[in-house]
Order: structure tokens, then sequence, then C-alpha cells
């Protein structure tokens, strides 16, 4: 230990009635220092975190009420995929954008698992856009564009799992649109026609 | 008899090694990391694969948790004070100056503001019980309705701190009707840039982003 000689030196006369100094021990222990240390370390180790929390960064597209209908940017139906989210994280999704309504879209139900899942759709389609731009019947710039739905009975949970994909997948033209009550509708039939689905 | 006498050895040990160890850990500890901020409500976020840390100042934090119910923080003290003086004066609230600073130094809110006189006043106990039971922030997809107090935070978080970026921080089991109400919210007052507070997942080996990850690497 860090000895400091503080003992009284023994040369003092000895008078009447002078207690002899007692050399008393300069050995400090330092374990309940130690004990501090480690108790304020494990405050520390509690109460703070190392790691700043990650983010997504969101762009939602712009909205003027002034734009009128027809001068928004028209979406190519060959290029388009609606994905509906739906309860118990259930994903709905079809091909195109249903504009059509004499021809109702098949809806696939499907979940966000990793084989077979949405993931796998969204690869597919990406691969069917390609394959229609080396045809020669869409140009270079059209990309595969994804409408996101989420209906009133979604978690957030879903939302981000599927913005998740987005990045995921590489799709770059995405955009969370509110769900339509044809959309809605689309859902509750497909319920019905299957219900012994998980 | 024994013959040989057993030498003995000391049995203290010299604990200065151990001490300075333990205080060169603590300094680390205090000098690399941040308090975790005091929140009202335990958020579990949804993970994504997103790597973008969080900013480091001027954020607006829009706290939801599994009811849907929204809180909302700004992380400035000054423009925390500001603040709440302009809620004082655009609501007429007749915050005394002790309640002013409560705010300023404390963190999320989550109540309306008919109530927030009263929960400014109390004390940080009674606090953590309100928040326990309070309905959160009122919202409305509408700004102009008062029923959107969401709305009318926002405006003027922003009047004092122009800088401010928007994070939102829900729950992944928050039904998606209270997260829109937040959405419209922002987009009403043309924000439509924003940031989601999520957990770190590893990227899914075979997916695009994941080759993407790869390349980058592999040309380092």
């Amino acid at each position: 230990m860090a000895e400091m000689d503080v003992s009284s030196g023994g040369g003092h006369k000895k008078g009447p009635g002078v207690k002899k100094g007692k050399k008393l021990s300069t050995r400090v222990d330092l374990t309940p220092m130690v004990d501090l240390g480690f108790l304020l370390i494990t405050f520390f180790m509690f109460t703070t975190t190392l790691s700043k929390p990650k983010t997504m960064e969101i762009n939602m597209p712009y909205k003027d009420e002034k734009v009128e209908e027809k001068d928004q940017t028209k979406i190519k139906e060959s290029v388009a995929m609606t994905i509906l989210l739906s309860k118990d994280h259930r994903v709905y999704y079809y091909e195109g954008l249903a504009n059509d309504p004499t021809t109702p879209p098949e809806l696939k139900i499907t979940y966000f698992k990793p084989k077979d899942g949405i993931r796998d759709a969204i690869i597919d389609k990406k691969k069917r856009v390609e394959e229609l731009k080396q045809q020669g019947v869409l140009t270079g710039k059209d990309q595969l564009t994804v409408l996101i739905k989420p209906d009133p009975s979604s978690t957030y949970e879903d939302l981000v799992n599927m913005l998740d994909e987005m990045a995921i997948n590489d799709v770059r033209v995405y955009a969370i649109v509110d769900i339509t009550p044809v959309d809605q509708e689309f859902i509750q039939m497909t319920e019905q026609a299957n219900p012994n689905t998980q | 008899m024994p013959k040989v006498k057993m030498p003995r050895k000391s049995t203290n040990v010299d604990m200065t090694a151990m001490c300075d160890v333990a205080f060169l850990l603590l300094t680390f500890f205090m000098l690399a990391t941040k308090f975790k901020p005091d929140e009202p409500v335990t958020v579990v976020t949804p993970n994504s694969i997103s790597e973008i840390p969080i900013p480091d100042a001027d954020i607006m934090l829009i706290t939801i948790d599994d009811k849907g119910r929204v809180f909302f923080g700004v992380d400035n003290k000054n423009v925390r004070k500001s603040l709440i003086e302009d809620i004082n004066e655009y609501k007429g609230l007749n915050l005394t100056e002790q309640e002013m600073n409560n705010f300023a130094v404390g963190a999320s809110v989550g109540v309306p503001f008919n109530q927030l006189k009263s929960y400014l006043s109390s004390d940080p106990a009674q606090q953590k019980e309100f928040d326990k039971s309070t309905a959160g922030i009122p919202t409305d997809t509408v700004n102009t309705s008062d029923q959107n107090e969401l709305a009318a935070w926002i405006r003027l978080a922003r009047n004092n701190n122009p800088k401010l970026r928007i994070a939102i921080k829900a729950d992944g089991d928050a039904n998606y009707l209270e997260v829109k109400k937040v959405i419209k919210t922002l987009e009403n007052w043309k924000i439509f840039k924003f940031n989601l507070i999520t957990g770190l997942k590893a990227v899914p080996p075979g997916t695009a982003a994941w080759e993407a990850q790869n390349a980058g690497l592999k040309s380092k």
C-alpha cells in the first residue's frame, strides 16, 4: 500500500503522566474504495446507453390541394403492385392498380415470412418488370412502383416491416396511400372465400 | 512432531491495481455514454435494417405507445422553455413560473391542455402515476379543429426552432389509425420528411440490400 510515514518520532522526553505515543498503522485498506468504484460503474452501465437509436427516413409524397388530379403523374398499371396490410399481420397484394372496375384483381394472401412471403412476391414482380423492360415494352425509366395501403386493423409494426421490405428489395418508388372502400371490399371478399387461412 | 515450521505468508492483497481499473472503467462510462432519456412510457419499436443514427440535436420526438396515446417532447431546454411560454399565451393556461420551469427540465408530456397545469404542478412521482392513466395528447386528421392539440404543439415548437427534425417513436403494436393521424397532422403542416425510430436488425442474406452491402465491402 502507499505508505506515508507519519508516525511521530519517538524522541520526546518522558515527562510525568505523558503517555507514550502509540505507533499507529499507516496501512489504508482500499477495499471499500473499490466497492464504491464498482457500484458507480454498475450505476452508469444501467442508466446510460452507448449506441444512439437508429432511424428510418420517410419521405411522404408531396400533397398540395391545389394540384389537380390530371396533373399528377400517372402510374402505369404494368409496373404497379398494390399491397394491403390487414389484421393479424396479413398481407394481401395484387398486381396493378385495380383501376378497371370490370375486372377485379385476384388478391393473394401472404405474410412477412422470409420464404414464400411478401418478399418473394416483390422479387418476382421486380423480375417481371425487368423482363418487360428488356422486351422493350417499358422504357428504362420505368421502375417497380409499390402502393402500400394499410387498413384500419393493421399495426404500426406491419407498416415498418413493409417499408423495410422496400429497402431490403431495393424498391425505390413506393408510397403510403389511404385504403379505398373498394380495396376493403376486396379484403372482405377474400376473407370470406378463405375462412381457414391462419 | 513437525520439524519444518511452515513459513507464514501475508494474506493481505494489494488493492491498488483493482482500484485503478475500477476508476478507469468508470471514467470511460462517464465520458463515452449518454444518459437514457427519461420517458413517460416504455415503447418497444419495431426493427428495420436502417442504420442511420438519430440526429444529435434539434429533435422533436413524438412518442406513440401501444394503446395509441400520443406524447410530445423536444430536446433543448431553452426551446422547451420558450415553447411552454408560447403555449401558455396561446391557450391562456395561467401557468406559474415554477410550472413552466418544471416543463423545461422534464421529458415528453402526454396530457391535453386542460390537464397540463395540474400535471406540471405535481411532483415526479405523481407525474408518473398520471402518465399511466393519461389519454395522451388529442390528435385528429384535420389541423384546424380544436381537437387536434398535437397540431398546436408542433406549430409552436417549429416557431421556436425552425431547424427541428421530426422523429416518431411508436410501439410495434400501436394501431395504424393513430399513427395515420400523426402523419396526417404533419402533412397538413407541410412536413413530408421525418424519421421513424426503429431497432436494428441484420440484412437478410440473398436480397438486393445484402448484395449492395457486400459489394460495398468488396470494393474497399
